[in-house]
């Protein structure tokens, strides 16, 4: 066993790639996985065990939508049984009062609700599908059920003038966290990138807002605000580190080091059927590739914050700069920023279009982007 | 924000530690996870609204009674405020 390989500390678990919604920043990769290729239940209640032997402290059971698989139940018990943290990533479509409860009885901690806006208008276009209403439902049931809430809003140029309004609807419910993490721009939304990224201004205006929601709401909820990166002097640690904390099993059980990594070409996934966890984690080829330092290249190489951001994302690298090895162009410091400025700018010059839900003035259309939607996988 | 003395803490709601057979103890918490060593162990443990701020003080005085009670009533608040800004205490009354 190589003991220099910290434990892995949360297992990501896509039960599904199949969703309700169509949402236009989807993080799931543009190659869908079918139903017909998902692992079994019997299959995942191993994979929680070897996971919790492995150090692993929390699953997250997100998608695609989870709720989609009917043996959730199943899941949740057996992830629960196997003692880990048991976190309910969902749009809260496929959802009655029932299921809630037996979600519930069968252990489940935690329950992170996802918003696409706190107007319906907004929210739907967004989603693709009229699915507002029925979230709001949730939020009464989950109430009622005493079960431990995020609301979790993917903010763009569309609402981030809305946060206000996303603050009022936590208020008002059972929340104790609010997550407002701006889109990160792979798969769909990197598709869509043209008409989610925000203005400088409306960043600016965002985390004056947000400073102060945070100081008047300690003690009672956490407010959580990821920005946009590309707005950022230097890139995120990206999962922690490559192969340092996470692990993402995809629907069919390829185990990934990040949700993108798919799109980097020459990596090798391992399968949860032929191996074990553990030994995914600490030998498979994709783990080791971005692991540690010897991968990197100047100016990583020898910066004083290599160990902070582990050279920022590498899917963002492979996607911004032709090479996943590279500095991410984000940083400051990366040979390509001025890329990522030339994106920042077109983004600053093109008007922000009108918000769904206001009146449009007389004589003149709204202006609705184009959006490429993702589809449900057969 | 100190704690009232009075008031009874407990973990609020997605927040519990894992299972006394899995070690080390942790306080688990939505997407984030706080390892516990021998007095933030005490003091959590204790976090079942059924003991006030001031019990809490006044166990852990005995438990570590070399310790000056004083720095142990300070370092127990500041520990109690600690979890509060993480969101993961309620205090009832």
């Amino acid at each position: 066993m190589t003991s220099t390989i910290p434990n892995p500390l949360a297992l990501i678990a896509e039960l599904t790639h199949r969703c309700p919604l169509h949402c236009v920043y989807c993080s799931n990769p543009l190659e869908l996985q079918s139903r017909t290729s998902e692992l079994s239940a019997e299959i995942w209640s191993r994979v929680f065990k070897e996971a919790a032997e492995a150090g692993v402290l929390q699953a997250d059971f997100t998608g695609g939508e989870p709720l989609a698989r009917p043996d959730i139940v199943t899941l949740v018990r057996a992830a629960r049984s196997a003692g880990l943290y048991v976190n309910l990533i969902s749009s809260g479509l496929p959802l009655d009062e029932a299921k809630l409860a037996a979600l519930v009885e069968a252990g489940l901690d935690h329950f992170q609700l996802s918003f696409q806006g706190a107007r319906e208008e907004t929210a739907n276009e967004i989603s693709g599908t009229k699915s507002h209403a029925q979230k709001l439902r949730v939020l009464d049931w989950l109430r009622q059920h005493r079960v431990a809430v995020t609301l979790n809003f993917v903010i763009h140029r569309r609402n981030i003038d809305q946060l206000e309004e996303m603050l009022a609807l936590a208020e008002s419910s059972c929340a104790t966290r609010i997550e407002f993490a701006n889109v990160q721009y792979y798969g769909w939304a990197f598709a869509n990138r043209e008409n989610l990224l925000p203005t400088r201004v409306q960043l600016d205006q965002s985390l004056t807002l947000i400073k102060r929601e945070q100081e008047r709401l300690q003690g009672r909820i956490r407010v959580e605000y990821v920005v946009s990166d590309y707005y950022a002097k230097y890139p995120k640690p990206c999962m922690g580190g490559w192969g340092r904390k996470l692990m993402v099993i995809t629907p069919s059980g390829d185990a990934l080091p990040c949700h993108a990594a798919q799109v980097i070409s020459g990596l090798a996934f391992e399968n949860v059927k032929d191996r074990s966890l553990r030994e995914i984690w600490e030998h498979s080829a994709a783990f080791q590739k971005f692991r540690g330092e010897a991968w990197m290249q100047e100016p990583c190489k020898t910066c004083d914050r290599r160990e902070l951001d582990f050279g920022g994302c590498r899917c963002q690298a492979l996607l911004l700069a032709g090479d996943a090895a590279a500095t991410d162009p984000v940083c400051c410091l990366a040979p390509l920023r001025p890329k990522v400025d030339a994106i920042l700018a077109a983004a600053n010059l093109a008007p922000v279009s009108a918000a769904a839900g206001l009146a449009p003035p007389a004589n003149e259309p709204v202006t609705r982007p184009s959006w490429l939607y993702r589809p449900n996988p057969s | 924000m100190t704690p009232e003395l009075h008031s009874f803490p407990r973990l609020a709601p997605g927040c519990r530690l894992n299972e006394k057979t899995q070690q080390p103890r942790t306080l688990l918490m939505p997407e984030r996870a706080l390892r516990l060593n021998g007095p933030s162990l005490e003091i959590v443990e204790r976090c079942d609204g059924q003991h006030t701020v001031q019990q809490i003080i006044v166990d852990l005085q005995k438990i570590y009674s070399k310790a000056e009670p004083h720095k142990v009533e300070q370092d127990i608040l500041g520990y109690l405020t600690l979890l509060q800004k993480e969101r993961a205490l309620d205090f009832a009354l």
